[in-house]
């Protein structure tokens, strides 16, 4: 795709377990002021289009779209809720510029989900009301399913998946964002509590607080608002079925789809040789290496050996997650996906401090929305 | 940009529809939409879905459940949620999709399966208010529209049976729109009569809770040139929403649907609205609000609405034919899902295709219009022939 849209501001807040000392409404007007400094725009008269990425009950609301334009400065102005990850609202507010009706839009997505005191039984009511929801039990057996499907379709290990969470843990010792940031080896994850086998305690991402805004402008507005654009020039998003049992169980077909569709409008044939590096969904150990698989990033089966040989380090030939992803910054809920918009376009910028990689030109961020949907969506963006 | 058409609609029986699932409704409606626009589902590139509060059907990632229903599996498929605002934003959702380039075929579908909130629907709106300031006083929807009919009604000096006369315009339209859920041949002292609910607000004042799905087929030119000789395009969208503070405004009138209709009429180049729209389909889930929606539509002054409504202006037959399908006081008001008696009914009207219903005047210009959230939401869709 040529260059038509950029990201021109980018803001967040930290993120944290939890945030007693703010609300939600905090959260969002500290993640969308840093964005609306960073981008130099005054929301109530520069900014043509809000999007705000929520579903009611993480928030704890019916309508949670009456609650979203204040913090925002979206006051008397177009602004929506999607129902999606934050690639998703992305994506919307890509396709609204497309579409000629706006030139710049703010995105925003945030979790609060330290007020959420019912998470897993918010989750087992998302599983489909009659054939899942009565089994009951912790929703995340379904994790314990499908990565033991993963590895015995796919021939990687549980060591593997260990690697990803000492990769990502340490990742995030340099990045002042993320909570979780440790020295963890295979060794700690192996021998953590098994809680949904093989599914261990370290290989699942701990829940966040926090808020993130990105403002998109159409090309013709870029070069008056920032120096440094970030194009963006594909994206894609898609859904398998939302039947757990009519799944593939072994292979993230929405990433694969998602992915395909982002590449064909980045007019990228070889994403290996292509693009320099990538931020994908790991909530769990093992979604990294099936969505780095689905990704084409590593052949069928390769994800894991591929982790061992260090070419997914922030050194390798092809760094993934130098944020330190959902297990080192934590589990953002829909903000995940606009947590790694935000980690490529920092990347991309050269303003990623301490993590900074160095010579690239070209990111693919990927997002998935989690137990028990099977949705997903990817964007490329360019220098 | 891109022009868009629209290729086909429809929509489900509005009821309360307990042996159905919210899965089967979005495939019914679906189903006859892509049968009246002539394609079939593999035509289809990107699936749009709006519905309101989760709460009502009781699913978390409501959409996530839907998808299937409303034909998405391995598509691009979204979610939008504006609150009521959901059942005119949702098409306006699917022009992005066919205006950037993104599809040649969008599926919109609006879905809302309201009766398995138990007891009442209304349960799920004890939590649409502020936790701090609102939710303690225990608020009801028919109270706080009561506050805004009362003020609307003082602000303009309006008497009962001007807005009564609107229940009764609409619920007899609805006689003719064979999804109708209340429709009924009343007079203006049948519904200034009925039982009161917070006064000014009795109850034939007010839309019934219902179930139900409606889908709407989007094309590009070059598609729909190739299945109608005489397609109905898109020709304005707007959009706004006010401060959550509800408390801090006039309520008298809309402002917020002003914006989003000036907004929608310099995108389709309307300069006079009372002059260049043929028919219009506000929301009106009270009677009332349907006033109130003509005003902020700016298609006649404010205060003028009731008096437009007794001349008859507003009758099928009249200079401004206003919610000829029934409306939702007459049809039903399955939240989302009264896209099928919005934007669906004008899409039926502007291409001659709304039966009984239809209106004599030949339009070409039409316009829906949708309202929700906290009384802040205002969503506007203009359509126009060639």
């Amino acid at each position: 795709m040529e260059r038509r849209i950029a990201v021109v501001g980018a803001g967040s807040t930290t993120f944290e377990p939890d945030t007693v000392g703010q609300s939600w409404k905090e959260l969002m007007y500290e993640g969308a002021s840093s964005a609306y400094r960073d981008a130099g725009l005054n929301p109530r008269k520069d900014i043509d289009s809000f999007v705000t990425c929520a579903e009611d009950y993480w928030e704890g609301f019916s309508i949670y779209d009456e609650f979203v334009p204040d913090q925002l400065g979206a006051v008397l102005r177009p602004a929506c809720t999607v129902s999606g990850d934050g690639l998703h609202g992305l994506a919307i507010a890509c396709i609204q510029i497309m579409s000629g009706m706006v030139d710049v839009v703010a995105v925003e997505a945030h979790s609060k989900i330290s007020d959420l005191i019912t998470y897993n039984d918010v989750v087992l009511h998302a599983f489909d009301p009659v054939y899942n929801k009565p089994l009951a039990g912790h929703p995340y057996y379904v994790v314990g399913m499908e990565m033991n499907a993963f590895l015995d379709s796919s021939g990687n290990t549980e060591e593997h998946c260990a690697g990803v969470v000492s990769k990502n843990r340490t990742n995030a010792l340099r990045n002042p964002l993320a909570p979780y940031g440790g020295e963890i080896s295979v060794d700690d994850v192996m021998e953590s509590e098994p809680l949904f086998s093989p599914a261990k305690k370290l290989d699942i991402s701990e829940l966040v607080d926090g808020s993130i805004v990105l403002v998109l402008a159409r090309a013709e507005k870029v070069k008056e608002i920032t120096d440094e654009p970030v194009w963006i020039t594909g994206f894609g998003w898609n859904s398998d079925t939302p039947w757990l049992e009519g799944r593939d169980w072994g292979r993230a077909s929405y990433a694969e789809s998602s992915s395909k569709m982002a590449y064909k409008m980045a007019g990228i044939a070889n994403p290996v040789d292509e693009v320099d590096f990538a931020e994908v969904d790991d909530k769990f150990s093992y979604k990294e290496l099936m969505h780095i698989e689905a990704l084409g990033l590593a052949g069928r089966g390769q994800a894991g050996s591929d982790l061992e040989s260090g070419r997914f380090h922030p050194d390798g030939d092809f760094p993934i997650n130098v944020s330190g992803g959902s297990l080192g910054c934590g589990n953002l809920l829909e903000a995940s996906g606009l947590h790694r918009a935000l980690e490529v376009v920092l990347q991309l910028r050269g303003k990623a401090d301490g993590r900074q990689l160095k010579d690239v030109e070209r990111g693919l961020a990927q997002s998935w929305r989690g137990v028990p949907t099977a949705s997903g969506a990817a964007m490329v963006f360019e220098r | 940009m891109r022009r868009v058409a629209v290729l086909g609609g429809g929509m489900t029986i509005f009821r309360r529809r307990l042996q159905e699932t919210g899965k089967e409704m979005s495939f019914e409606a679906s189903r006859m939409a892509l049968n009246e626009a002539g394609l079939e589902l593999s035509d289809v590139d990107s699936v749009v879905l709006g519905s309101a509060p989760d709460a009502f059907d009781g699913i978390h990632l409501k959409g996530e459940n839907l998808l299937d229903g409303a034909g998405a599996v391995g598509k691009p498929y979204i979610r939008v949620f504006v609150g009521g605002g959901t059942a005119v934003f949702t098409p306006i959702a699917g022009w992005w999709h066919v205006a950037s380039g993104l599809a040649d075929v969008c599926l919109v579908v609006a879905e809302e399966k309201m009766s398995s909130c138990f007891p009442h629907p209304q349960s799920a709106f004890g939590h649409i208010w502020d936790p701090i300031l609102d939710r303690p006083l225990k608020p009801n929807l028919v109270w706080i529209f009561a506050m805004e009919m009362n003020r609307y009604m003082t602000v303009h000096n309006v008497r009962k049976e001007d807005i009564a006369r609107v229940a009764v315009k609409n619920k007899r339209n609805a006689l003719d729109h064979p999804s109708a859920q209340l429709a009924a041949d009343l007079t203006v002292d049948d519904v200034l009569n009925s039982e009161v609910m917070a006064w000014p607000v009795q109850r034939l004042d007010i839309s019934p809770p219902s179930d139900g799905a409606s889908a709407l087929i989007l094309a590009s030119e070059d598609v729909a040139k190739k299945l109608t000789d005489d397609p109905v395009f898109l020709a304005g969208a707007g959009w706004c929403i006010d401060s959550t503070m509800w408390t801090d405004r006039d309520l008298y009138f809309p402002e917020y649907v002003a914006r989003a209709a000036r907004m929608a009429y310099k995108m389709a180049k309307i300069e006079n609205p009372r002059k260049e729209i043929d028919v219009a389909e506000p929301y009106d889930p009270f009677d009332y609000k349907e006033l109130h929606h003509m005003e902020g539509l700016l298609l006649c002054d404010k205060g003028e609405a009731p008096i437009l409504t007794r001349e008859g202006v507003t009758q099928r037959d009249g200079d401004l034919p206003t919610c000829p399908s029934g409306g939702l006081l007459g049809v039903g008001n399955p939240i989302a899902a009264t896209m099928g008696i919005k934007a669906c009914e004008i899409y039926w009207q502007l291409a001659g295709k709304a039966g009984k219903r239809q209106v004599p005047t030949d339009p070409q210009t039409g316009i829906c219009q949708a309202w929700g959230d906290l009384m802040q939401y205002g969503s506007v869709l203009i359509m126009r022939r060639g």
